[in-house]
């Protein structure tokens, strides 16, 4: 019975968690149409997510393109079919690879970051003054957040897209002979619309997830500086989940709508 | 006297402690009443009640006449723009400087958006507190007392009637502390502000207190001005005093 008993407790807890993340989805939706929305810490958050993860994104995304090129090259030759390389790196970029990964990169870097931020506000009493002098805590911290990441999560996978096709022109270059305007020429002409939309309409719900994530677990972290690690550390754990599920679920649906 | 607050019956449970069991206290304009108790008596949490942080289980709490207890979040902002609350830790927006810290509420609660208007204000309570210098500074340039005080400029800056201060000389030095309290004393004289100040400082009690209420046990045991309280026999009051 004992054996029983932790998975029915363990359960209770996760349809509790859920339950209370749906509700503070619902305070979300529910600040967005209210009066007063904060642009400029919008428009801060922007900066913030997107610039500061430019970086990363950038060095991910180039070295995903290049290694990419230099592995699948040898097999390609093979077959003769090396010149098929520059459209296989475009079209798994953009359908998959790309938007994967940048959002498992904004998944670590912007949920953790959100985490703390918002949890060590809440450990030093910053969220409770907020409520007491009057002011909306959640218009102004957890609004502006998830709609920051909403927007620049897809932005940034663009700008890693485009980095891998560079990185894709640098590896292909350093392995053989192929001019920029061909290569370039070459991936372009292997991906259309069908590719490039659903690529971005999931990442929209990666960057809504990890903005999501992130405040809720450092809004409703606990008191005491441990729960600002704690916080971070689920963030990004529960973030990357969420991004893999909803890229399995995006992946299905595309497959049933376009490929079929 | 006209009465500002009034708490009757006021108690709350955590899981199976119950740290407050039927408090009555009635606050009159003007008056700075001082609360005295050992730490976990649930001081702090009688006044994150009145300020409708927390939810009490039992009791009534009426802030200008009007009961507090059950009122939705546009009422509560609205009761909320007439009282400060001063936390023990200051709760400066770390990420703001000390203008936006002023600026905040002032900007969003009561939308004034006139620059100057906002300037004007923000100088006239950093001056009050003797901050003035400090406008473009971040919280964490300053010292103990000079985010205490940037707290205590925070709290005036939307003219409260009401302000409650939780533990507002705690971790600062003796001097500093005194200067604190003499602050506190001052701001009552000159906005005319009512008061309750949560303290362990006897130092603080001395010299803001009008009247002290003591807390043990989740129940008011004394209550009377400075003197009669330090002249009690009782033992636990005593206690207190020496």
């Amino acid at each position: 019975m004992k054996l029983l008993h932790k998975p029915k407790n363990y359960l209770i807890k996760i349809a509790n968690e859920a339950g209370e993340q749906a509700l503070f989805t619902g305070q979300f939706f529910k600040n967005i149409l209210k009066n007063g929305f904060e642009w400029n810490e919008f428009i801060r958050q922007c900066y913030v997510m997107g610039y500061g993860s430019a970086g990363i994104v950038f060095i991910t995304g180039f070295i995903i393109g290049f290694v990419l090129t230099l592995q699948s090259q040898p097999t390609m030759k093979e077959f003769g079919a090396e010149s098929f390389v520059p459209s296989m790196v475009a079209v798994s970029v953009i359908r998959e690879i790309g938007p994967v990964i940048t959002g498992l990169i904004c998944a670590g870097k912007l949920a953790s970051s959100i985490g703390a931020e918002l949890g060590s506000m809440k450990v030093s009493e910053q969220i409770e003054a907020m409520e007491v002098s009057g002011a909306n805590p959640m218009q102004y911290l957890v609004v502006t957040r998830i709609l920051a990441c909403t927007l620049m999560v897809p932005l940034l996978t663009l700008f890693g897209d485009a980095m891998s096709f560079l990185g894709g022109y640098v590896g292909n270059n350093a392995s053989g002979n192929i001019t920029a305007t061909l290569f370039f020429t070459k991936s372009m002409h292997s991906i259309d619309f069908a590719d490039l939309f659903p690529a971005i309409i999931k990442t929209i719900f990666f960057g809504f997830a990890i903005g999501l994530v992130g405040c809720y677990k450092g809004y409703n972290s606990n008191k005491g500086t441990e729960s600002v690690g704690i916080a971070a550390n689920t963030a990004v754990v529960t973030a990357s989940i969420w991004v893999i599920v909803i890229d399995a679920i995006a992946v299905q649906i595309t497959s049933l709508v376009l490929y079929q | 006297m006209e009465n500002i607050i009034e708490i009757v019956g006021l108690k709350k449970k955590f899981g199976e402690k119950e740290v407050l069991k039927g408090i009555d206290l009635i606050v009159s304009k003007g008056e700075n009443v001082v609360v005295l108790g050992k730490s976990g008596e649930g001081k702090s949490v009688m006044i994150k009640c009145v300020i409708g942080i927390i939810e009490p289980d039992a009791g009534s709490i009426k802030i200008f006449g009007q009961e507090i207890t059950g009122l939705d979040d546009q009422q509560l902002k609205e009761i909320r723009t007439k009282v400060g609350f001063l936390f023990q830790s200051g709760a400066l927006y770390d990420s703001m400087t000390v203008r936006e810290n002023l600026s905040f509420a002032l900007s969003r609660v009561l939308k004034i958006t006139d620059e100057a208007e906002i300037e004007a204000r923000s100088l006239e309570v950093l001056t009050a507190v003797g901050l003035a210098e400090a406008i473009d500074k971040m919280p964490s340039d300053l010292s103990g007392g000079m985010r205490k005080r940037l707290a205590l400029a925070r709290t005036l800056i939307i003219k409260p009637e009401i302000i409650l201060y939780d533990e507002p000389t705690t971790g600062l030095d003796t001097i500093t502390s005194k200067e604190i309290s003499q602050l506190m004393l001052e701001i009552q004289k000159k906005y005319q502000t009512t008061s309750i100040i949560i303290t362990h400082d006897i130092s603080c009690a001395a010299i803001t207190a009008n009247r002290i209420i003591i807390l043990n046990g989740g129940i008011c045991i004394g209550e009377g001005s400075f003197d009669e309280l330090n002249n009690s026999k009782d033992p636990f009051i005593q206690s207190f005093f020496k």
